[in-house]
C-alpha cells in the first residue's frame, strides 16, 4: 500500500470530526472546547499541507503557517478571557456565560 | 516504501487515539498532555509529507507555546472538574449523531471524489522548485509574494499579545511597588527635618 493523498485526508477528516464531537461532549468545560478547536485547526492544517505537497504548490504551506498564527492568537485571547471569567465568577461553566451582560 | 507506510500508520493511529483521549480524558491536564502527543505525531505526518519547516514550526509553536499555555491555565485555575463533568453522558447521543453524520459526509466526499494526478490538473501557482530545501522555498515565497500577509500575521500576534495582557492585568490595592518617579523627585527638605535641641533637654 502506498501512502496517497486520500489517506492524509481521511486522517484529517477523522480529526476534524473528533473536534466537533469534543465540543458537543464537553459543553460545560471551556478549556476542553478550546482544545477541540485546536484539534479542528490541526485537521485543517493537515489538509492544507497534504494538498500542497501532493500538487507541488507551496501556497498551501504558506496558508497553513497563517492558520497556525491565528490559532496561536486565538488560544492566547481565549485563555485570557477564561482567566478573567474565572476570576470574576469562580467557575468556568459555560452555561453562566450569558449572565455576563455588559 | 513499506517503512513509509508503516510510519504513516503508526503516526496516524497515535494522532487519532490521542485526539480521542483529548476529548474524553477525565482530567484536563491529561487532555493537554494528549493534545501535545497529537501535535507531535501530526508534526511527524508533516515530515512524512515533505513539509519539514511546518513540522518544526508545529513543534515549536503548538507544543512549545500553545499547549504549555493551556497547561499553565489548567493548573493555575482552581476548578472543580468533577462538577463540569456532569451531563457528559447527556450530550453523548446528540454529539455522537452530529459527529457521525459529519464523518460519514466527509468520508463520502473523500470516497466519491477521484483525486486526479498532479500533472495537468491546475498549473501550480507556486511550483516547488527542485533542489531547493523546503525552508528556503517557503522563505523565498513568504518574504516576496506574501510579505503583506506576513506583516498582517505579525499584527494579529501583536494585537493578541496586547489584548491578553490588557485582559489579565489587574491592579490590586495595598500592593507596595517601587515608584521611581516619586523616589527621584523627592527633595531633601521633605525628608529631613532639623530641630534645635537645647542642651540638657530632650525633644
Amino acid at each position: 500500500m502506498e501512502v496517497a493523498l486520500g489517506h492524509y485526508l481521511t486522517v484529517a477528516a477523522i480529526l476534524f470530526t473528533l473536534g466537533i464531537f469534543g465540543i458537543f461532549l464537553n459543553r460545560k468545560n471551556v478549556i476542553v472546547i478550546l482544545m477541540s478547536i485546536e484539534l479542528m485547526l490541526l485537521a485543517v492544517n493537515i489538509n492544507l499541507v497534504a494538498f500542497s505537497t501532493h500538487l507541488g504548490d507551496l501556497t498551501g504551506q504558506v496558508f497553513a503557517m497563517f492558520v497556525l498564527t491565528v490559532a496561536a492568537a486565538e488560544a492566547a485571547i481565549g485563555l485570557a478571557i477564561l482567566v478573567v471569567y474565572f476570576r470574576n465568577r469562580g467557575t468556568i461553566a459555560v452555561e453562566a456565560v450569558n449572565m455576563m451582560k455588559g | 516504501m513499506i517503512v513509509q507506510t508503516l510510519t504513516f500508520c503508526l503516526l496516524a493511529a497515535v494522532t487519532l487515539a490521542s485526539g480521542v483521549m483529548v476529548i474524553s480524558a477525565r482530567n484536563p491536564v491529561h487532555s493537554v498532555l494528549f493534545l501535545i502527543l497529537a501535535f507531535f505525531n501530526s508534526a511527524g505526518l508533516f515530515v512524512l509529507m515533505g513539509a519539514e519547516f511546518l513540522a518544526m514550526i508545529m513543534v515549536i509553536v503548538y507544543v512549545g507555546a500553545v499547549a504549555v499555555l493551556f497547561l499553565f491555565v489548567v493548573m493555575m485555575l482552581d476548578i472543580n472538574f468533577v462538577e463540569l463533568r456532569q451531563g457528559f453522558l447527556q450530550y453523548l447521543p446528540i454529539g455522537g449523531l452530529v459527529g457521525l453524520i459529519m464523518l460519514v459526509e466527509l468520508l463520502l466526499v473523500l470516497g466519491g471524489w477521484a483525486i486526479r494526478p498532479p500533472a495537468g490538473v491546475v498549473a501550480a501557482a507556486e511550483p516547488a522548485v527542485a533542489g531547493v530545501s523546503n525552508t528556503e522555498a517557503l522563505g523565498s515565497l513568504l518574504y516576496t509574494r506574501y510579505v503583506y500577509l506576513f506583516q498582517a500575521a505579525g499584527m494579529v500576534l501583536l494585537v493578541a499579545m496586547i489584548g491578553a495582557i490588557v485582559l489579565t492585568l489587574r491592579t490590586r490595592a495595598g500592593v507596595r511597588k517601587q515608584s521611581i518617579s516619586r523616589q527621584v523627585s523627592r527633595r531633601r527638605d521633605e525628608a529631613v527635618e532639623v530641630k534645635e535641641v537645647a542642651p540638657g533637654s530632650g525633644i
